[in-house]
Formats: C-alpha cells, sequence, structure tokens
C-alpha cells in the first residue's frame, strides 16, 4: 500500500506531456488515477515518472455538440458526463452508463480518456464506446489521429498508443433521433467492475430493426462488439431477439476468475444480450 | 411522582459531534516523535523450508535502523492456545518453517514508512517449498504435517452423545454437509501499534484493540515485565469484530523492536497484509443430520464439525467448543449428538469473529431445520413453532454438553469446555409469531406460489431463522471507579474501551438516570490502563451487562457516599438522608426545604465522593430473535436481491434503543454479508486469491434493504439492569435467515442446499444440477 519510488511531474502543456512521454517509456501520465493509484499502491505499477495532466484540464474537460458528433475531452470526468446535458439528450447510453462506473468517488475523479487509455475489458466505457462507434483521438507534439475502437483497444490493458501519444479526445457520432438504448451491468456490489455487462442501441422502422449495435465488457481481453448477435437482429422484429443473442459468445474469450467461471460468463453474456435488446428495442421509437 | 428515566429512550450518541466534526484519532493518526516504522517481510509460500535469508542488502538500504530475523528475536514463541498442543507454538518471526502465505519472515525498522517497504523488498528468502494443506478435512489424514513434532494436525477433538446412533429409529432422516467459509472481520481501521520505552524502562503502548488490560498483561509476560512497567493505550478503534481481542505477534514484536532499537517504534498494517495475516474467521465443515416425524416434531440432530485453525491453534482452538454448546439453538431436541475436531492447515490462523463459534451453530441448525421442513412437506414457521422450547421451561439446560458432576472441578478447563449451555430466559415463540405477523407471512407465501405458478424468473424466497446466543459467556467480573468533581461533573472511570459501540453515551445515561444529574456532566475515561488498574475485553456481546452493571452499582455506591456526607452537612444520620433522583438533591426526611445538591456537597467535600467498585456477573445471559429475509432470485442469471428484512431481536433490557439498533444494523449487515457475498479463497497451494476490497467483498449500503426492526424485551433475571447482548445477535440471526430464503427460492426447482456465499455462479450452478437431476430421473 505504498507506492515504490517515482518522480512527479505537472504537465505545463499537451507537447510538455508528449515530451516527457517519449523522453522516458517507463513514464506515465496520471489523469483520475482511479486505476493507475492503485496499481502504484500495490506496487503492480512502478513507473519512474508520473506526469499529472491536471493542469489540462483547463483545455481538456469538455462536452461539445458538434452536430454530427460529439465530442468529449479526455480529461471530462465520469459525473460531468453523467449529469451533460447534451449527452443526456443525444446520447443518453453514454450518460446513464457514466452514472454506474464505481462509486461516487470514483464518478468526481475518474475521466473518460483514462479508462479509455487504461484499457480495462471490465470497465463500462470501452465497451460503450465500442458499441457507439466512437474514434479515439490521440496526439503526439502536434500530430494527431483518429482510431476506431477497434484499432484503439488492443489487449488487456493494450492499446495502440505510441510512445509520447496520448488520449485527448472521443468523438462519438450521435445515433439516429428516437434510437433505444439500454445497459446490463451484471455484478454483486454496485460498485464492483461488471462480471459482464451489454451495451446495446437498437433503431426501428415499425417493428422491425434497421439497425442494432451490441457491445459486451468482460467477454474477452478487450471490449469487444457481438457482432453475429447484430447480424441475427438486423432486419428482424422482437421475435428474433431471443435467438439473436443466443450469437453473443461467438468470438468471445471469458476469463475464469472469483467472480464466475467462463462457462457461467457465457451464459450470461446471452442472457443479458436478449434482455439488453430487448430493453433498448421497447424504448426506441417505432 | 416517579421521575422519567433516560433509560430507554433513543439518545444521540455524545461521541459523535467530535467524530463527525473533527474525526476521530485512530492508530496511525497519533502524532509521535521521531517514531520510526516498521514493515514486515511476508512468506509468499503456504508451506516451505527457510534455508537462508539475507538481509545485507536491506540494512545498508537508505534510513534502515535495523532487519530483524527469528534468530534476533529472544521472546518465546506464542503458546498453543486453549490446551492445543504445546508443539504447535507460533514463533514471532518464522523461524525454520513457514506455514502460511503472508507469515512474518523478516522485521524492518526505517526512520521513514516508505523506506521501511522499499528496504523489506531488499531482503532476500530461500525457501524449499513443502506440500501445501488448504483442505481441513484432508488434514484430519495427516499425509502432511505443518508439525512433525506433534505428530498429528489435530489439535483438539470432543464429542458429546453417540454420533453413529443419535439418528437410530427416527422416521425421518436427513443429512447435508455445511461448509461455513472462511471470512474476513475486516475492520476498516486495520491493526496497528506503536511503543515507547521511558528511560526509567516503563513502556507506553499504544495498539488498536478490544482490550487494554489483556494487551497489557500479554506484554508484560511476553517481554518480562511487570504490567506496572506496562501502560496501554487504545485511542480511538476502528472496529475489531473479533479481530482485535488477542495480541498478535506483529503487534508484540513493535514493543519488542522498540526495547531492542531505542527507539519509538510504530506499524499500521495494510489492507492487503490485514487479509493476508490478521486472522480470519469461522471455517467449519458441517456434517448435520436431524431425525424426526413426518407430523413434524425433531427428534434427535447430530453435528460432526471439523474447525479450520489455520496456520497456528489460537481462537479456532477454542471457538467449536462454543458451536458445541449452542448447537441445538432454540429446540428442544431429545437426542443430541456432537463430535468436533480441530485442525491446523497451511492457511492463515483462524480467529474470534462477530458471534465467534455461535453463529455457526446457528447457521448448522437453522439449515438442519429448513431441510428437514421440506423433506415433510411442512412450512418452516410451523416446524419452528412446534420444537421450540416452551416459555415455562426456563432456565434450560441444553442437551449440547456434559454437566459436571460431584467430582469435576467446575473451573478446571475441559469442564468449562465441555459444559451446556443454561439458557437463562426466552419467548422464542412470541418472537417467532411477532416476525410472522411483522413481515405478513402468508401474503409473502401467497406471492412466492403466484410467481412459481407463472414460471416467473425472478422468483421469491422467505428465509427464517430462529436464533438464541450466548453473550458475557466468561460472566468475568468489571470494575469502575466515579467521583464528583468540585465543579459538579461526574467522572468516571472504566477498563473497558469501545470500538464504535458508544459506551461514552450509555454510560452516561445510566450514570444520569442513578445520579440525577445531566448527561452532560459526566465525563466517561477508558482507553488507558493508567486510567483503571482492571479492566476486560469489549467482546462477546458483554458489555452493557457487565460494564453497564458496574456503573449502575457504582453509581449507587456513590449515592450511599453522598448520603454521608450530606448527613455530616445537614446534621442528621445518613439512614435518615433522602435522596431526591429527579432532582438530584439531598434532604433530611421530613425537611424537604434543606436540601444538598451534587455541587454542594462536592464543593464541601470532593475528596469523599470518589469511590470505586467491582460488579460480579451471576452467568452469561442468552438473548434470541426471528429473523426474516425475503430475496428475490433471478433463475436465468443466479443474481440474489435482498427486498426485506424484517428482524424481532430481544437482548432483554435496552438502554439505549437508538445504540441497539446500530449494533444490530451492522450486525445484519455482516451477517447478510456471509451468506451473499464474502469469503476468504485459497488456491491449492494455498495462496490468497482475495488480498484487496476488489476481491474480497464486504458488503456495502447500495447491497442493502432498509431493515424492519422490532424490538422485545424479555430481561434477564441475572442482573439487575435485566440486560442481555446485542453485539453480534445481528450477525447470528442475519445469515441462516438469507441462507434459507435463497434456497428456499429455489426450493420448486427441485434445490436442497448450496454452500455460501450464494453468488450467482453458485445459485445458477445449483440451478442447472437441479435441472440435470430432474431431467435423469425423468428420463
Amino acid at each position: 500500500m505504498i507506492p515504490a519510488p517515482f518522480e512527479y511531474v505537472r504537465a505545463t502543456s499537451l507537447d510538455h506531456a508528449s515530451a516527457l512521454l517519449t523522453a522516458d517509456e517507463d513514464a506515465k501520465a496520471l489523469a483520475g488515477g482511479m486505476s493507475l493509484i492503485p496499481l502504484l499502491r500495490l506496487r503492480l505499477a512502478r513507473p519512474t515518472t508520473l506526469i499529472d495532466l491536471g493542469p489540462l484540464r483547463g483545455e481538456l474537460a469538455y462536452v461539445r455538440d458538434e452536430g454530427a458528433y460529439v465530442a468529449i475531452g479526455a480529461l471530462t470526468r465520469h459525473h460531468d458526463l453523467a449529469t451533460s446535458a447534451t449527452l443526456r439528450t443525444r446520447i443518453p447510453l453514454l450518460a446513464h452508463v457514466a452514472s454506474l462506473v464505481g462509486d461516487p468517488q470514483v464518478r468526481h475523479r475518474g475521466t473518460l480518456g483514462g479508462s479509455v487509455a487504461h484499457a480495462d475489458p471490465a470497465a463500462d466505457l470501452p465497451a460503450v464506446l465500442s458499441t457507439l462507434e466512437a474514434g479515439v483521438v490521440v496526439q503526439d507534439g502536434h500530430a494527431r489521429r483518429e482510431l476506431d475502437t477497434q484499432s484503439f483497444f488492443q489487449g488487456f490493458l493494450e492499446t495502440a498508443l505510441r510512445p509520447g501519444e496520448l488520449v485527448v479526445e472521443v468523438r462519438i457520432p450521435v445515433p439516429a433521433p428516437g434510437h433505444g438504448w439500454a445497459y446490463t451491468k451484471f455484478n454483486r456490489r454496485a460498485q464492483d467492475w461488471a462480471i459482464v455487462a451489454v451495451a446495446a442501441i437498437v433503431e426501428r422502422s415499425g417493428e422491425s430493426i434497421t439497425r442494432a449495435a451490441v457491445g459486451l465488457a468482460n467477454m474477452a481481453s478487450t471490449a469487444v462488439r457481438a457482432t453475429g448477435v447484430e447480424r441475427a437482429l438486423a432486419g428482424g422484429d422482437a421475435t428474433g431477439i431471443a435467438p439473436a443473442a443466443d450469437h453473443a459468445t461467438e468470438g468471445t474469450s471469458p476469463v475464469t476468475d472469483l467472480g464466475a467461471d467462463a462457462a457461467f460468463r457465457r451464459h450470461l453474456a446471452r442472457t443479458l444480450s436478449r434482455r439488453t435488446v430487448h430493453e433498448a428495442y421497447e424504448r426506441a421509437a417505432a | 411522582m416517579a421521575a422519567v428515566s433516560i433509560l430507554g429512550h433513543r439518545v444521540l450518541r455524545v461521541e459523535d459531534p467530535r467524530l463527525l466534526t473533527q474525526g476521530g484519532t485512530y492508530l496511525d493518526d497519533l502524532e509521535l516523535a521521531n517514531a520510526a516504522h516498521v514493515a514486515y517481510v511476508r512468506s509468499p509460500m503456504a508451506h516451505a523450508r527457510i534455508t537462508a535469508i539475507d538481509t545485507a542488502a536491506a540494512e545498508q538500504a537508505p534510513g534502515v535502523i535495523a532487519v530483524f530475523t527469528a534468530a534476533d528475536v529472544d521472546v518465546a514463541p506464542r503458546p498453543a492456545e486453549f490446551g492445543a498442543n504445546p508443539a504447535m507454538a507460533r514463533p514471532l518471526l518464522a523461524m525454520d518453517t513457514v506455514r502460511f502465505v503472508g507469515e512474518a519472515v523478516a522485521m524492518v525498522v526505517a526512520e521513514r514508512r516508505a523506506q521501511a517497504f522499499d528496504a523489506a523488498e531488499l531482503v532476500t528468502v530461500e525457501y524449499e517449498p513443502l506440500h501445501a494443506l488448504v483442505d481441513p478435512e484432508a488434514a484430519l489424514a495427516g499425509g502432511v504435517l505443518l508439525f512433525p513434532d506433534a505428530g498429528t494436525n489435530l489439535v483438539g477433538e470432543f464429542s458429546v452423545g453417540d454420533l453413529d446412533g443419535a439418528l437410530d429409529g427416527c422416521e425421518v432422516v436427513v443429512e447435508q454437509r455445511i461448509v461455513n467459509q472462511r471470512v474476513s472481520a475486516a475492520p476498516l481501521e486495520t491493526r496497528g501499534a506503536a511503543a515507547l520505552w521511558s528511560d526509567e524502562g516503563r513502556l507506553t503502548y499504544w495498539i488498536s484493540t478490544q482490550g487494554p488490560h489483556s494487551v497489557r498483561t500479554g506484554i508484560a509476560r511476553a517481554l518480562d515485565v511487570e504490567p506496572a512497567q506496562v501502560r496501554v493505550i487504545a485511542p480511538d478503534v476502528g472496529g475489531g469484530f473479533g479481530a482485535k481481542v488477542g495480541l498478535m505477534p506483529e503487534e508484540l514484536l513493535v514493543a519488542w523492536a522498540a526495547r531492542r532499537t531505542g527507539r519509538t517504534v510504530r506499524w499500521t498494517e495494510t489492507r492487503s497484509e490485514n487479509l493476508l495475516a490478521g486472522g480470519h474467521g469461522r471455517a467449519q465443515i458441517q456434517r448435520i443430520a436431524v431425525g424426526g416425524t413426518r407430523e413434524g416434531r425433531i427428534d434427535a440432530y447430530a453435528l460432526d464439525l471439523v474447525q479450520d485453525a489455520g496456520a497456528y491453534p489460537m481462537a479456532a482452538a477454542f471457538l467449536p467448543y462454543l458451536t458445541r454448546m449452542m448447537a441445538q439453538g432454540v429446540y428442544d431436541i431429545a437426542r443430541v449428538a456432537i463430535r468436533g475436531r480441530i485442525v491446523v492447515t497451511t492457511t492463515a490462523p483462524v480467529i474470534s469473529f462477530r458471534g465467534a463459534g455461535r453463529p455457526e451453530a446457528a447457521a448448522a441448525i437453522e439449515r438442519a431445520v429448513d431441510l428437514f421442513a421440506t423433506r415433510i412437506g411442512m412450512d418452516p414457521a410451523e416446524v419452528r413453532r412446534r420444537n421450540a422450547i416452551a416459555p415455562d421451561a426456563f432456565p434450560y439446560t441444553t442437551r449440547t454438553g456434559r454437566v459436571p458432576g460431584a467430582g469435576d472441578d467446575v473451573n478446571a478447563l475441559t469442564t468449562m469446555l465441555m459444559a451446556p449451555a443454561v439458557y437463562d430466559s426466552g419467548a422464542y415463540v412470541a418472537a417467532l409469531e411477532r416476525l410472522l405477523d411483522a413481515a405478513g407471512y402468508a401474503n409473502l407465501r401467497a406471492e412466492q406460489i403466484r410467481r412459481r405458478a407463472a414460471g416467473d424468473a425472478v422468483q421469491l424466497g422467505l428465509g427464517l431463522s430462529l436464533y438464541v446466543e450466548i453473550t458475557s459467556l466468561m460472566a468475568t467480573p468489571e470494575h469502575a471507579a466515579m467521583a464528583v468533581r468540585p465543579d459538579a461533573h461526574v467522572v468516571v472511570r472504566l477498563g473497558s474501551s469501545p470500538q464504535g459501540q458508544g459506551h461514552a453515551t450509555t454510560w452516561a445515561m445510566l450514570v444520569s438516570d442513578r445520579l440525577g444529574v445531566p448527561i452532560d456532566s459526566v465525563e466517561v475515561l477508558f482507553g488507558d490502563t493508567d486510567i483503571l488498574a482492571h479492566g476486560n475485553v469489549t467482546g462477546g456481546s458483554r458489555s452493557v451487562q457487565t460494564v453497564g452493571s458496574a456503573v449502575a452499582e457504582t453509581a449507587d455506591v456513590l449515592v450511599e457516599r453522598a448520603r454521608e456526607v450530606a448527613g455530616d452537612s445537614l446534621e442528621a444520620d445518613p439512614i435518615d438522608i433522602v435522596f431526591d433522583r429527579a432532582q438530584g438533591r439531598f434532604h433530611v426526611a421530613g425537611v424537604p426545604s434543606a436540601t444538598r445538591s451534587w455541587q454542594e456537597l462536592a464543593a464541601e467535600a470532593a475528596e469523599r465522593l470518589s469511590v470505586e467498585h467491582v460488579f460480579e456477573p451471576r452467568g452469561a445471559t442468552y438473548p434470541f430473535g426471528a429473523h426474516l429475509a425475503l430475496v428475490e432470485v433471478d433463475t436465468e442469471t443466479g443474481q440474489v436481491v435482498l427486498r426485506r428484512f424484517v428482524a424481532v431481536d430481544d437482548a432483554g433490557r435496552i438502554l439505549n434503543p437508538l445504540a441497539a439498533a446500530g449494533q444490530l444494523h451492522g450486525g445484519i449487515a455482516q451477517g447478510v454479508a456471509q451468506a451473499l457475498l464474502e469469503s476468504i479463497h485459497y488456491d491449492a497451494e494455498g495462496n490468497l486469491l482475495t488480498t484487496t476490497f476488489a476481491d474480497y467483498e464486504i458488503i456495502t449500503a447500495a447491497e442493502l434493504p432498509d431493515f424492519e426492526l422490532i424490538s422485545m424485551e424479555t430481561p434477564t433475571p441475572l442482573n439487575e439492569l435485566g440486560a442481555k447482548g446485542i453485539g453480534e445477535a445481528g450477525t447470528i440471526g442475519a445469515t441462516p435467515a438469507v441462507h434459507n430464503a435463497v434456497v428456499d427460492a429455489l426450493a420448486h426447482l427441485g434445490v436442497r442446499h448450496l454452500d455460501m456465499p450464494c453468488t450467482p455462479q453458485r445459485v445458477f450452478d445449483a440451478i442447472t444440477a437441479a435441472r440435470g437431476a430432474t431431467t435423469e430421473a425423468a428420463s
């Protein structure tokens, strides 16, 4: 519970932070610290230097409605996502899920960019961003690039970030007006990581499903899309939801841990996909 | 006109303004000048021979004052407790063998805490692995021995009645293996200690403890100094739950190292260390058999238990005797047979945890009654009604022990360990009926039937428990001192100190009631062995009935003394002095106009208004109650949600209902947590898997409903207050109520039992297995 020794630097600018990260590959950027600090205290992470991004909050904490998409600064805290009027009307799924992350203390410190860069497959936000087909904007000095979530999340706690790069923004295409959404987080205690979680977006025309997006948390080494479910749903109606949900485990590789074994996780993924898609379908305007 | 007593009223805690505005001063908050810090090097192996320890690099590290290993420690190993095999004594630091992951192997003392941790990483220990032994039933076989000199893993064993023949002739017999899983007391303040020796050789020792005086005794004995040379201070203590009753090696070493280094030395345990080495609770494997008639009469009960003591026999050498004592619960059962076997395993030592042996008894008998009810097709409430001990049967001697005969030494350890319980007073069926009424039991059953018929995914489960438990087990005496200062404030000095129970409030209420003074003129002092020479631990739900009685009786002694002083002052015989309790004034009988207040008496002769007194309890008391848990179980996912919790608890006379409700809230929460969430997990190699609060799941408010608490008061005849204990009752009653509720929700699917904690995985597996069995039977 006492971290190994490290240096501490407050970033004065994005360039400054990038330069420090480029110069020392064992340096680590610190945003809200809700994942990193526990790792430091257990001495599971031993960075040489912590680069505190706190001073950059002025430029990197925002939720901006850009019309076709909403742009969210990397240092925006979960609580600010949960209470954002823009998100609650335009992308209610994200606002809702942000209200379920950890506990109030975590939501008032933890940031969207931090959660994305940490890339924990059991976390809520990566799965939801994947479902929403978000773009992750990363920056090294003045060089920017935008990656989709499939490209960004590479493995367990692994991302496509290159040395010196920082997550600066997340861009989320706004789903069609009247879309349905739902999120089911299955855990034993409210504050826990999900044993399995399912996010769903459903767009309807009458009884028919015109578009469905389904994402899973903690079913593989990264957040994954249940593309088998999505394909089976497309063009069908509510009667197709249950059989479609049986495809939820395709392409997954769940772990066995104290919370659940892999077989039970697969069962949960199917059951919760059915329920979550159904809820999103019901919520969608016909 | 009789004055209205403050007792029995909800009085806000006098402790809270400070705790809420300033915060408490817990062990790690103490400001100690120039203190050195301790970090322990702990074993990563469950069972291994130590072949070499190299401390050279650590000794050279920045800030390091000393690095100690077993070779340096000139303190005798901690003796095995409660008559356990002496070959199982525990060295303060592992000598040639480590016996659990987390056992302390070396001690680093450094100027700063971080330096101690950094240096601890530099100590290299070479281990030669031995076989881990995690399963207590396997330990019985003795294939792997933790203590070859002992020649066995058996710490102790006992039996009552005829285990093999107990069920003979019963019309119906149900058997079940039940695992009462290993859990952690998980006090939010972990362990900690600090020590400072004066130039005159007197030790001041701060420790997060439930009993400063027993710590003083332990330290004095271990370090070979006079008890008077040891002053023990318990600052604010952030929870104990039984885990802070004893004196653990890491704590004792702090005092030793302070003497050795000549420095003030302090240690605060980390959360992971607490989960590794702070001691665990429960850890029993129980085989139960219950027999009776189809009409619902229980004739026989057998309990065969194996207690996992962990690596060194501490309280676990004693706890199963309490399980034995309370095994038959509230029921009048003609034949009771019990066997207990206690074994060591390569896991953290098992110590007392809230209820300490009694929750294990209640869990077993309450599951047994439900299994029996299900087998004969009778409502579990009805089975309880038919078998509970009648209200006119008290005092009731249980069939769980051996009544000392003429030739027995009643003070011998073996006699005491095997004594039956003698229930003082009870009204078990009355508690049950109140519970069923308050819960709307019939309506809940109707809703359950409706959901079953509809085939809902989310099913309803109702769980009952009807418990009795023992409080103030050892009935140890308690001392109190009381004095009136010249400013008329009453100062109470006690040897017993709290860990959050609200003693200062409850004792002030008693003093206020007895002396007729305002609550805020009472100062209660405790938590320091220099305050009063004698004191006992706060544990076993003993405080109100023993310390409370001591305070009340001491107040009475003070009134008698004041009568003498008033007699002198009013020039009357003390016999003729009347004490008007409501006014807090003394006058001569028949002359109510000439009075003396406490203030006036104190101004005249404060030095005489100072008394000490010892309360001698007449015996243990037996609180009881009835709990109902209503759960929803999602049969598709295994998710269990506790919807309602209704509790009727009778702990005799309640002095402050607010404090009692606080004890019940925490107790019920911990009881629910064992049923649904908490479990210490080791893998087969003896590695602890639950090393942080991310994996070890303590319960939070988000998982709990509002509790519906119903008070019932059946006074005990054993003390004048009529009070029994309530600190552990909630835990004892809640666990089986919730456990039974989960099984009840699944009964129609063919599930008869699943072990705690009832996690989604386990619930789902139980449903799957029952469905498989049903399908097999049908095909």
